[in-house]
């Protein structure tokens, strides 16, 4: 009788681990822990996404037109930049679900068929970065922000940009990285306080 | 004392009855034509590498262990392999743009790079499926290779 008991004991320890290893629940409750972080921590994050909200629709003047879905996803990118910058994990992660969010309802009918496919293109990319950011660390955050930055100047290639760009270029990280920066001054996402000027403008875009 | 017993019961029959559930298998005879091995003509041994640690997840393909006939251990390894698929299957790689295809190729390189791919879960059962240094630098020489002769 005590084997049988010692068995099935085994047994239902096999099966709460086996469940309890089950990786995605996990997953979900830290998602969820930081959303509550981010909750409470947001102000500084939304105050700088407002700000770069504001500059992107000042100057409407400007003959090429950038659609208002195209300007939504560089407001949202700025903001994870942001985040970045500040080495807020959280406040990116969050940044990062809003950008796909944007993503995912960027409207692409007013363009050529040819920028269509490519925008598509560079969508369906960035969506997948914008995912990772959502839920991974800081260091894995950084390393989907740099392919995500190259799909970014690509879509503006694309779409134009009302307001003025910088393209920077840090060349310490991972054999050198870009990103775009509505400010002239380096504001590095990459090492955020670590190396926060490293870098330099690599071109302007208007 | 009882208690324990109940409690016991009560799982064994949790244990069995899930028994019954069936889950879907992943498995296909055929290479498909868009497959990562074929379109790059991988060289053997970074072929084989690629197969004994990836494809179990990552292909359209898996070799099933002994305890696949079993639940919840056939729940879990279908999780893990519907989640693999989606975020890289090699069995339709070249159904990718090269934009997507670097991104990917990127992806990889950091992930063996790091020690975060094969999970440790796959290898803690599948020790062959571990990669040596050796193979960890060839592999990764291998895919920076490919992804630089990208245009993106």
């Amino acid at each position: 009788m005590k084997k049988v008991s010692i068995t099935t004991a085994i047994f239902a320890m096999a099966f709460v681990s086996l469940t309890a290893m089950s990786c995605k629940d996990s997953e979900k409750e830290q998602s969820k822990a930081q959303d509550n972080y981010t909750e409470m921590n947001h102000d500084s994050a939304d105050s700088g996404m407002n700000h770069d909200n504001m500059s992107a629709s000042n100057d409407m003047m400007d003959s090429n037109t950038q659609s208002s879905d195209a300007k939504q996803v560089l407001a949202d990118y700025m903001a994870l930049k942001g985040a970045l910058v500040a080495t807020d994990e959280a406040a990116a992660a969050k940044a990062g679900r809003k950008i796909e969010t944007s993503l995912k309802g960027f409207d692409v009918s007013n363009y050529t068929s040819d920028q269509q496919k490519e925008l598509k293109d560079i969508i369906d990319d960035a969506i997948e970065h914008a995912e990772h950011i959502g839920k991974s660390e800081m260091d894995h955050q950084r390393e989907h922000f740099k392919i995500l930055s190259k799909d970014m100047i690509d879509m503006v290639a694309i779409t134009g940009t009302d307001n003025t760009l910088y393209q920077q270029y840090c060349p310490m990280y991972d054999k050198g990285s870009a990103w775009l920066s509505m400010s002239k001054d380096i504001k590095n996402p990459y090492y955020g306080s670590k190396m926060m000027t490293c870098g330099k403008v690599q071109k302007e875009i208007n | 004392m009882k208690m324990v017993k109940i409690i016991v019961l009560v799982l064994l029959v949790i244990f069995v009855g899930i028994q019954f559930v069936p889950s879907e298998r992943n498995q296909s005879n055929l290479v498909p034509e868009a497959d990562f091995l074929l379109v790059n003509h991988t060289p053997e041994n970074i072929g084989k590498l690629l197969q004994v640690s990836c494809y179990d997840c990552h292909s359209n393909n898996t070799e099933y262990p002994w305890y696949n006939k079993i639940q919840p251990a056939a729940w879990f390894l279908e999780d893990h392999i519907n989640e693999g698929k989606a975020e890289l299957n090699f069995s339709t790689w070249d159904s990718l743009s090269s934009r997507r295809k670097a991104s990917k190729l990127r992806s990889i390189i950091k992930q063996i790079e790091s020690d975060e791919m094969p999970l440790f879960s796959y290898t803690l059962i599948h020790r062959e499926a571990v990669f040596s240094d050796a193979e960890k630098k060839n592999f990764i020489q291998y895919i920076t290779q490919l992804k630089d002769s990208l245009s993106h």
